[in-house]
């Protein structure tokens, strides 16, 4: 038998920084009130574990607490929480009368018995895992996981494609109504139009920006009136304030597009007789390689 | 210091997570509640395993970590389809056996 285990005042000091935010952090399981704070906290509680495993001389299982339950289990639980109960308020009212004082009360009472009997248990003197993990503790785990309890370990394996089969029958949906595609969108589109329905839909809606400078997503179009079409700038856009006004153009700009003249600007004499000549070099050149 | 302050640690949080699984009525908070239940299990397990010089008692934390993981995927799944049916993830509303 090894001597008896001797705590060190490291571990005593992490002990006591850890297990105080792990205690707030499960409380918060009790008054936090949106789910979303909950599982960060319960993360947090999971770490905090990791570490205590570790300084309790169970490496092994403090990295699988990391990967298990801070990267599996609560990021899992975030998903669901995003699928089903971001924002479900909690009711307050009791079925069954008095259960939650009954509870509260019933556990603190568990709480105050199970410290009573740890605190007064005489414990045989803590030998510690120096001599089990002599060749490491991985090592040491896996002898026996490999070894003594090799038929359990396979029957995790039936275990957890059994779950994930039963995850992916739970969670599928049959479809109740054929699915609609573009095809079928698009015809029924033209078959409610044909029947004397409105033209919405059947032609594109108008997209944002209206002159050659100004086609920024943030400038509605303009319709045949010359009013600007709203729905043609994207709803972020519209609900944050941010759509241009036509105003905001460049006044001589649009009075110019008003008159229909041409947009690039007019070459004068000496311009136009280089752009003359280079025209004749060209085809010249052209003839030439005839 | 002393081993049982580990183990009381986890009495701590044990009594914590069976006081949320009976009071809260959001099925997504009492699951974590169960969850931390556990966990507060396991701590007890190495401590323990730590306390006899024993590394039996990590394996069996080993094996609650796994039967745990495939017991929240299907958890999670019923609480999903369930949501997705009655439209609502709170515990007193799934009573369809008795109504």
């Amino acid at each position: 038998m090894n001597a008896a285990l001797e705590i060190s005042t490291g571990e005593a000091v992490l002990f006591w920084v850890l297990a105080p935010l792990m205690v707030a952090g499960a409380l918060s399981l009790l008054f936090a009130k949106r789910p979303v704070h909950i599982a960060v906290s319960i993360a947090g509680v999971m770490i905090g574990l990791a570490v205590m495993y570790i300084m309790l001389e169970a490496p092994f299982l403090g990295v699988a607490q990391i990967v298990v339950y801070t990267g599996a289990v609560m990021m899992l639980f975030l998903f669901v929480i995003m699928l089903a109960g971001v924002d479900s308020s909690e009711s307050l009212v009791e079925t069954i009368k008095g259960q939650r004082g009954i509870a509260v009360v019933g556990l603190l009472g568990l709480l105050i018995l199970v410290i009573t009997v740890l605190t007064r248990a005489s414990l045989p003197p803590a030998v510690g895992l120096a001599q089990a993990n002599a060749d490491t503790n991985p090592v040491g785990v896996a002898r026996l996981i490999f070894g003594d309890y090799i038929f359990a370990f396979e029957l995790t394996a039936a275990l957890l494609i059994t779950a994930a089969l039963g995850a992916l029958v739970l969670s599928h949906r049959r479809r109740l109504s054929p699915k609609v595609g573009q095809a079928e969108l698009a015809e029924a589109k033209l078959a409610a139009y044909g029947k004397g329905g409105s033209a919405e839909g059947v032609t594109p809606p108008a997209g944002p920006g209206v002159y050659a400078r100004h086609n920024s997503a943030d400038m509605p179009a303009l319709d045949a009136a010359g009013n600007p079409i709203d729905d043609s700038v994207v709803t972020v856009l519209r609900v944050r304030g941010q759509e241009a006004e036509t105003a905001d153009l460049d006044a001589d700009r649009v009075a110019r597009i008003a008159t229909g003249a041409p947009m690039v600007p007019e070459l004068d004499g000496a311009e136009r007789a280089d752009r003359a000549e280079l025209d004749e070099q060209a085809e010249t050149t052209k003839e030439n390689e005839e | 210091m002393s081993l049982v302050n580990y183990l009381v640690l986890s009495g701590i949080l044990f009594s914590i997570g069976s006081i949320a699984v009976l009071t809260r009525r959001n099925a997504i908070i009492a699951f974590m509640g169960v969850e931390l239940m556990l966990n507060a299990a396991n701590l007890t397990l190495v401590t323990f395993g730590r306390l006899h010089g024993d590394l039996h008692g990590q394996v069996i934390a080993f094996f609650v970590m796994v039967v745990a993981a495939a017991e929240v995927v299907i958890g999670l799944a019923i609480i999903v389809s369930i949501f997705r049916t009655r439209g609502s993830a709170s515990i007193d509303d799934a009573n369809l056996l008795k109504s």
